[in-house]
């Protein structure tokens, strides 16, 4: 059992939480994720580890409210359990120890881009972070990003920080010169965006893949990708691949295979009350 | 030993084999309850008199972990039943699972005596019929544990293999604990055999027995990531892996990435661990076809393809490459998947999975085979019969075609000696290349069956044992 310490809002449908996890987070890397489950009947839903404290023995999830199961992980109050965490899961970010790296994130990919860019810095690499929301209460992690490196916040409304998208303020830092890779977590379009403003430039750029995933182990073969025209599994192969390798319209596509079961489920939740 | 004087060798022989209640096949195939019902006591007596008690049992040595059969069977005679059940868990540290699961028919009850004029004693209802009298009236820890060794063993991974070592390392006094990956312990046990063949409540009942004996369990830990392999191996004094051979093979094919494609694993993992026939009450859910196509012809592409049918399929059909006679799975399963109204479709291998605009799948691209050359196994080869191909229409794939060992515990242990397909190097006693870390089941072998697992699970034990006194 897991104690829920805090729960904050960080954006309109965007959570915090902190969670005990001793184990977990002694020894998580950039780039790891667990698997949760919030109780029996639950699914098994993987979210990457924004953050940790060893000392303290916590983890910090970073949970986007869109479907009933992830709905019921943001319901959970300081001093209720969270059942089932598993991990570290997946592969960890594979950091230089020197050079200019730029970490792009998008909407609560900002959380997922968060340790990433915590491990380039303590690796000794300089970070640049852009990050960006639809408006101004959609941006998150604009302060840890802060105190890691230079960072440029942009807004798709202009009411907060640079107006225009993520790939926009990326073209300018890789227009100045010296940039040696980029990492890249959001919504599919927007990696693919910044995948295809790297290419042309040759600049080694690294996204993480979030497919719908069971056991995280490579078991179900679920979370199957095409990088580079040979199918991977994100849960142990990944969840970083090389950006311009990756097939996003296939991604994006799987992404939507349950689409259909979600109305059933948020139904089902409201006659059960919980809705 | 038992006394099975009261009836004469005639009429003994005049008995013929029980046939296990079986729910309707039109009525089953639309629900996850159990397909075999179970012999009520007086059947289960009447069979268990048709055991000839042979002095030299070739039922023993025909048992992966070697059940005293005509002892038990024995014991049912007698009308006790309560010997028969201790008997019986001495021997076999699952039997309410085996007694299920287990192909007898190329085991026990192959070499029975009584198989060779007419049908072999029902070895495998009698253990289910002991077992689940065990069940509902031996409760609690009713085996004398052995005073405590004080010695620590590790068991990765709860499935047959793991749980039947910690059963036999818990009898011998050593604390054992468990790891496992899932959030509930059962392995293959629970997220592949589905509910109608072996039910959940039947694995959680095994697993709370082994506990009641002092069994701890650990789940949501995977070993090779929570922990290290060495980091287990330091806390405790001997390690034993069985973690199964999880990696789905895919076919290889183009349209494999497809919505509606799964691997086995996957699909069973859906509907059996998460309970996804059970949506919405349970919040995983999982595609329903109309007409499905699960490419294998082993029991895993029986349990898929059953299952597809229960979950609503006007159509669901096996896809195998060879004949019937070369199917791998069970005869049981077999025959009540074409009880279930389930189709084969024989000597056809698909070449692609073919989909829409909207990527869903639309259907399989097959070629028809013929049988060629016997290959290495000894088996004919198919090979394709040119200009044979042909559409199957389908809405789901489900692939099959076996599993591999999965690196994530062997790739962190880079001292663990594997052979070329990435299996764990062990001897007939499971030991590996490392001093106290013995291996068994699908990891050791690739896949085979929940008997073999279990065998390899009580070797191992104790050779553990003997590790332990000699330390």
């Amino acid at each position: 059992m897991h104690t829920i310490l805090s729960n904050t809002q960080l954006a309109p449908n965007v959570t915090r939480l902190t969670v005990t996890a001793p184990r977990i987070a002694q020894i998580r890397q950039a780039g790891q994720f667990v698997i949760v489950r919030s109780g029996p009947g639950a699914e098994r839903i993987p979210l990457t580890i924004a953050d940790a404290d060893a000392a303290a023995g916590t983890i910090t999830l970073v949970i986007q409210a869109v479907g009933q199961s992830t709905k019921e992980l943001v319901a959970l109050q300081p001093g209720e359990e969270l059942r089932d965490i598993v991990g570290p899961l997946g592969r960890a970010t594979e950091l230089p120890e020197h050079g200019h790296a730029v970490c792009v994130g998008g909407g609560v990919g900002t959380a997922v881009v968060h340790p990433i860019a915590q491990g380039l810095a303590r690796a000794g690499v300089q970070v640049t972070s852009i990050i960006g929301g639809r408006s101004r209460e959609w941006v998150i992690f604009e302060e840890e990003l802060r105190a890691l490196g230079t960072t440029i916040v942009c807004t798709d409304d202009g009411s907060y920080g640079r107006h225009g998208f993520v790939t926009d303020a990326l073209r300018d830092v890789l227009a100045a010169g010296g940039v040696d890779a980029v990492y890249a977590v959001g919504p599919v379009p927007m990696m693919r965006a910044v995948a295809e403003v790297t290419r042309p430039l040759g600049v080694h750029t690294i996204v993480s893949l979030n497919p719908i995933m069971i056991d995280g182990t490579g078991m179900c073969g679920g979370c199957r990708v095409s990088i580079g025209g040979e199918t991977k599994f994100a849960c142990v192969d990944g969840p970083e691949f090389d950006g311009h390798q990756v097939d996003f319209d296939e991604l994006r596509d799987r992404l939507g295979t349950y689409r259909q079961y979600e109305q059933a489920a948020q139904d089902h939740a409201c006659k059960m009350g919980q809705g | 030993m038992p006394v099975n004087e009261q009836i004469s060798a005639k009429e003994r022989m005049a008995i013929a084999r029980v046939k296990m209640p079986e729910q309707d096949p039109q009525v089953r195939n639309r629900t996850f309850t159990e397909v075999n019902l179970g012999l009520p006591e007086q059947l289960a007596l009447l069979e268990a008199k048709r055991c000839l008690q042979c002095k030299v049992a070739k039922c023993i040595a025909g048992c992966p972990v070697l059940v005293d059969i005509p002892r038990f069977l024995g014991f049912i005679v007698d009308g006790d039943l309560e010997a028969a059940a201790r008997s019986l868990l001495g021997d076999n540290a699952l039997p309410a699972v085996t007694g299920r699961v287990c192909p007898q028919e190329t085991q026990c009850e192959e070499v029975c005596i009584r198989g060779l004029k007419g049908a072999p004693v029902a070895i495998g209802y009698l253990e289910r019929f002991v077992a689940d009298w065990a069940r509902d009236h031996l409760t609690g820890a009713f085996m004398t544990p052995a005073p405590a060794s004080g010695k620590k063993v590790a068991v990765v991974g709860s499935g047959p293999a793991g749980l039947t070592a910690a059963g036999e390392l818990i009898k011998l006094g050593h604390a054992v604990t468990i790891y496992e990956a899932f959030h509930t312990p059962g392995g293959v046990l629970v997220y592949g055999i589905p509910e109608f063949r072996l039910p959940k409540e039947i694995v959680r009942a095994e697993v709370a027995r082994l506990e009641a004996q002092g069994v701890k369990i650990e789940c949501n830990t995977v070993v090779g990531k929570t922990y290290t392999l060495a980091e287990l191996r330091a806390e405790h004094d001997a390690v034993f892996v069985a973690v199964g051979a999880g990696l789905p093979v895919f076919m290889n094919v183009a349209g494999e990435n497809l919505k509606g494609v799964y691997s086995a694993n996957e699909y069973l993992t859906r509907v059996n661990l998460m309970a996804a026939y059970d949506f919405p009450n349970n919040a995983t859910p999982v595609l329903k076809g109309k007409r499905v196509a699960v490419v294998g012809g082993g029991n895993v592409a029986m349990d898929a393809v059953r299952t597809a049918k229960r979950l609503g399929a006007d159509e669901a059909m096996i896809v195998y490459r060879r004949g019937k006679t070369e199917l791998p799975a069970r005869a049981e399963e077999v025959h009540h998947a074409e009880e279930e109204g389930i189709r084969f479709d024989f000597q056809v291998a698909p070449l692609e999975v073919l989909g829409n605009d909207q990527g869903w799948v639309t259907g399989l691209r097959c070629i028809r085979m013929e049988l060629g050359e016997p290959d290495d196994s000894g088996r004919r080869r198919p090979v394709p019969v040119p200009g044979s191909e042909f559409i199957f229409p389908c809405d789901i794939v489900i692939v099959a075609i076996g599993t591999r060992a999965n690196p994530l515990l062997t790739s962190t242990s880079p001292d663990l000696r594997l052979n070329r397909w990435g299996n764990i190097e062990a001897g007939e006693d499971g030991a590996t290349s490392l001093p106290g870390v013995f291996a068994g089941g699908d990891i050791v072998r690739g896949a085979a069956t929940v008997i073999l697992a279990m065998g390899d699970g009580k070797r191992a034990a104790k050779a553990i044992d003997a590790y332990l006194q000699n330390l």
